[in-house]
């Protein structure tokens, strides 16, 4: 049980969040109507991207001075969590974009720049694959890892504040607190990232399992 | 100050054997000449500045990444272990930056000659903050694409690797250098400007830094 706890907590919190967030009530907006409860399935999967590729970040780091080849299969398993998270997060965005602004890709900075930290991740990947001698290959990967990490914080953090965007809290429009403001809202919103956040963790900790194992048969 | 020597006297190196060759800087020189000739003859109807503007910086981007890539990818093993035991890892990789932004810094004032040369349409009115975005370009492209070269070089194949690995890093920096450029072909007045030159300064340092932390354990085989 006291290993399991954050499961049952991630589960519990997600599917809470699935059924407050689409039966609990919601303040009525133009333009944005019923879609604002997208809220609470939009958001939460950048912040459980971010805290995965935050974590490969972390083991890179220690895989360069540890050189243990767990290390590197920590990091490039949160990489592969994290990159579903960043495809949920396009996919759900493009849909909420589709019924609000009209288009499921509005050239919208933020959607453009997530779409390219994606990229990055990709390369990340492809690198590995051009790699075959595992330690060089742990290494080298590492290596770019961290190197693109500030670059993904520069185009999703920082860029998009320097140009207008159709997001909440840019060029204008207003941000979350000013529509959030009713307190039933940041209930729902705050339980589905953590929810989110827990639930991604799980999906890294059985896929680095899952390859440990892998892993393991090859060597015997 | 150990360091100063050895970034001084990798710098004459680098520069002394492009000198007796002279192969990168032509080379490069004509690519970027005629790739510039071939969009002239390609685009010729196209009316519109910004567009332009957006060309340049392609061009820019391409050649660079042509003549950045050869720092690291064209050096042999041997000439790579000989410079391992000469000097200390952060010396190289500096010194290789360095030369690299003066590479670039030679190239992309001759393309920006010939192109509003070819261009006469093109030529934009604040011609300073235009040559401030072709530095800051020249700087940006070769402290990414030195380490970028750097880690495609070690895993093994070239070409590919270093377009792929670049293009995602390299994109930010670009969206930063065609809005300081298109600040100059509006006109603008350059207050307007000084929130993306501080922004690619930011960038370049923080690219700087993270190669010199990583470079060592890259280098070290």
């Amino acid at each position: 049980m006291h290993k399991t706890w954050w499961k049952i907590l991630g589960s519990g919190l997600v599917i809470y969040t699935a059924i407050a967030g689409l039966l609990l009530g919601v303040p009525h907006l133009p333009i944005l109507n019923e879609t604002i409860r997208n809220l609470y399935f939009h958001v939460p999967m950048w912040f459980a991207m971010i805290v995965l590729f935050s974590i490969s970040v972390f083991y890179s780091v220690k895989s360069l001075s540890s050189k243990s080849e767990i290390d590197d299969i920590k990091a490039v398993e949160s990489v592969n969590a994290g990159i579903i998270f960043g495809i949920l997060g396009l996919i759900t965005g493009a849909i909420w974009a589709k019924y609000t602004w009209g288009q499921f890709w509005s050239f919208d900075p933020k959607q453009n720049f997530a779409a390219i930290s994606i990229l990055l991740y990709f390369a990340y990947l492809i690198l590995r694959n051009a790699i075959d001698e595992e330690q060089k290959r742990a290494k080298i990967s590492a290596i770019y890892n961290i190197f693109a990490f500030p670059m993904m914080v520069v185009l999703l953090f920082v860029l998009p504040r320097l140009k207008d965007s159709l997001h909440p809290g840019n060029g204008g429009n207003p941000g979350f607190n000013s529509y959030d403001l009713d307190s039933l809202m940041r209930m729902v919103f705050y339980p589905a990232c953590l929810g989110w956040i827990l639930i991604g963790y799980w999906v890294y900790t059985i896929r680095f399992r899952i390859r440990s194992i892998e892993n393991k048969q090859q060597h015997n | 100050m150990q360091l100063a020597k050895e970034v001084k006297y990798l710098i004459h190196k680098e520069v002394l054997l492009e000198w007796r060759s002279k192969y990168t800087i032509n080379g490069v020189l004509l690519y970027v000449v005629s790739t510039i000739f071939t969009c002239y003859l390609s685009f010729v109807s196209l009316g519109d500045k910004l567009t332009w503007n957006a060309l340049f910086w392609i061009i820019m981007l391409f050649a660079s990444i042509n003549g950045v890539s050869k720092s690291f990818l064209q050096e042999t093993k041997g000439q790579q272990l000989y410079s391992y035991i000469l000097a200390s890892p952060a010396a190289v990789l500096i010194s290789k930056t360095v030369y690299n932004t003066l590479l670039m810094l030679v190239l992309t004032t001759i393309a920006l000659g010939f192109y509003t040369l070819v261009f006469d349409s093109f030529t934009p009115p604040d011609m300073v903050l235009y040559y401030v975005a072709v530095v800051l370009g020249s700087m940006s492209f070769s402290t990414v694409f030195t380490m970028v070269s750097a880690i495609a070089s070690k895993a093994g194949n070239g070409g590919m690797l270093m377009a792929i690995l670049s293009f995602p890093i390299i994109i930010p920096v670009l969206i930063l250098l065609i809005k300081l450029a298109k600040n100059a072909v509006d006109g603008l007045p350059w207050e307007n400007s000084y929130d993306e030159i501080a922004m690619l300064l930011v960038v370049n340092v923080l690219m700087v830094a993270t190669s010199l932390l990583l470079f060592p354990y890259l280098w070290r085989d």
